[in-house]
């Protein structure tokens, strides 16, 4: 399987560990990726709050570049990347007045793109539809067994609705079969695609602060060892401030963050350097001794106790 | 946009919203006024008036309280509303179109959140420089314009941890072909108006 590959800026640095096992993971499957040559970066959200046309204009010069790398598909990993590419694509296809300014612009640096001729796709898109989970139990080495895991989707891959989303835009389950899939226990997370925050820390931190703790209260009182996340936004908040959290609220969070690709890496026996393991902040250490070498045993099945009020019963028509 | 196109009187603050959405038809005037999106938002609660206020307030013509408001600044762009809005407004993009006016018109200095367009700016002068994000830069230039104490714990806090786990560049990292993408932004820039 071959596809353009757009990395961001976030995964030069920040959020390098997720390009490292993204990369180990991805070949591990035969997947081969194309880097968009000298790609810029996508402006995340905050160029189109200043000024719509060099915005979209700012995005496009990667889809020219995919284009013309012939590309058909092009992967992002981060969150903002993606549907940044991806709405570039679909809103130019919508209006043709738009198109036709930044198809002007495009060519005063020599690009041109014809909305359509590249498909915009996540890495966990990829992961779950093209590879497969079977494929990805078949290659299973050292199963997470008894690890809980909470996994957390935030904002921008399972939403907006109208461009044709993979998953389910509010309740979003292809990376908990993942993780099922890798052995683990995926704990109940209601908040699993609630906001981070974003880049809220930066214009009301008090704001950005409550949100985080929704996020870390939700996970810790469902018992989750680990929160597991596709976006390097998402990590960067719920590690880098999780310290602020407890201190402004007195709580005592204690939640590694990592990223999906790094759980399927460990059970395909990858070492934790090799997936960038150690790099967050919160330390994933203690977490993952928790993982063993025996399945959880299966639940008990509780019958329902005689002195439960009864259920409604439907009458028989 | 089509609107703009049949008016035979000058445009309305609704229509300027209306035409600066990018993409299909927003359908700003198909709101019901019913709450979704305020009741689905994460930082509504700290809104100055909910996305469903301030969309009554378009339609008023409010433009100098709308612009004024920190609405659009507290948008985290999550996009639950835009998912649940059962007429399918284009919220969170209609918020976006808001920052730009915002910034347009100067009103955002009257607001609450009146140092939001500054992490932008100072995030786009980076990009426009070097064609990627340099988050090291962003951080500690947009702190010493607006909140300099801030520096010091930044310095202390988790940005020197980022730094000793290698997770922060201390010089930027330049494109090849800056001098191009530089050429594309003047020229949409020059483009610019409705989309």
């Amino acid at each position: 399987m071959k596809y353009g590959f757009y990395p961001g800026c976030s995964l030069e640095k920040n959020a390098y560990a997720y390009n490292q096992s993204t990369m180990a993971v991805t070949k591990a499957f035969d997947i081969e990726f194309v880097e968009v040559e000298d790609w810029n970066c996508c402006g995340a959200t905050e160029y189109i709050a200043i000024d719509l046309l060099p915005a979209y204009a700012l995005i496009s010069r990667n889809l020219a570049i995919a284009a013309k790398q012939q590309s058909e598909q092009l992967v992002a990993a981060c969150s903002a990347c993606f549907l940044n590419l991806k709405k570039a694509d679909h809103y130019m296809g919508e209006s043709h007045k738009l198109n036709e300014k930044i198809n002007k612009a495009l060519a005063a640096g020599g690009f041109n793109y014809e909305p359509g001729s590249v498909k915009v796709r996540h890495l966990l898109d990829i992961i779950y539809n093209d590879v497969g989970i079977e494929a990805i139990q078949e290659k299973i080495i050292k199963p997470l067994y008894q690890l809980k895991v909470a996994p957390y989707y935030g904002c921008l891959v399972p939403r907006p609705a109208k461009m044709g989303s993979f998953d389910s835009n509010e309740y979003p389950t292809s990376m908990d079969e993942i993780m099922r899939a890798l052995g683990a226990t995926v704990v109940d997370f209601p908040l699993k695609a609630a906001c981070c925050g974003g880049h809220m820390t930066q214009i009301s931190e008090d704001v950005a602060l409550d949100m985080m703790r929704r996020i870390l209260k939700n996970a810790t009182d469902n018992r989750a060892d680990l929160i597991v996340t596709l976006c390097p936004m998402c990590q960067f908040n719920l590690d880098a401030y999780q310290e602020s959290v407890n201190k402004k609220f007195g709580t005592k969070y204690n939640l590694p963050i990592l990223y999906f690709t790094q759980m399927i890496g460990l059970a395909l026996g990858m070492s934790e350097q090799e997936l960038g393991i150690g790099k967050e902040l919160v330390s994933a250490k203690a977490a993952l001794t928790n993982i063993s070498e025996e399945p959880p045993p299966k639940p008990k099945r509780v019958r329902r106790s005689k002195e439960a009020l009864p259920l409604p019963v439907l009458e028989e028509v | 946009m089509a609107i703009a196109a049949t008016l035979a009187r000058a445009p309305t603050f609704f229509d300027e919203v209306v035409n600066n959405t990018p993409g299909g038809d927003p359908h700003l005037e198909l709101c019901l006024q019913c709450g979704t999106c305020g009741g689905s938002c994460p930082s509504g609660p700290d809104m100055d008036h909910t996305p469903r206020a301030l969309f009554a307030m378009i339609n008023a013509g409010m433009k100098e309280q709308v612009l004024r408001s920190n609405t659009p600044w507290y948008c985290v762009s999550c996009y639950y509303c835009m998912v649940r809005c059962p007429q399918e407004i284009k919220i969170t993009d209609i918020l976006y179109t808001l920052k730009r006016m915002a910034i347009k018109e100067g009103n955002y200095r009257d607001s609450t959140a009146s140092d939001a367009p500054g992490f932008s700016e100072t995030f786009i002068d980076f990009v426009e420089n070097y064609g990627r994000s340099f988050e090291v830069g962003v951080a500690a230039r947009h702190h010493l314009r607006h909140h300099p104490l801030k520096m010091v714990g930044m310095a202390t806090g988790f940005g020197l941890d980022m730094l000793l786990k290698g997770r922060m560049d201390i010089t930027p990292n330049r494109i090849k072909g800056l001098e191009g993408l530089q050429a594309i932004l003047k020229k949409a820039k020059e483009l610019g108006g409705e989309a």
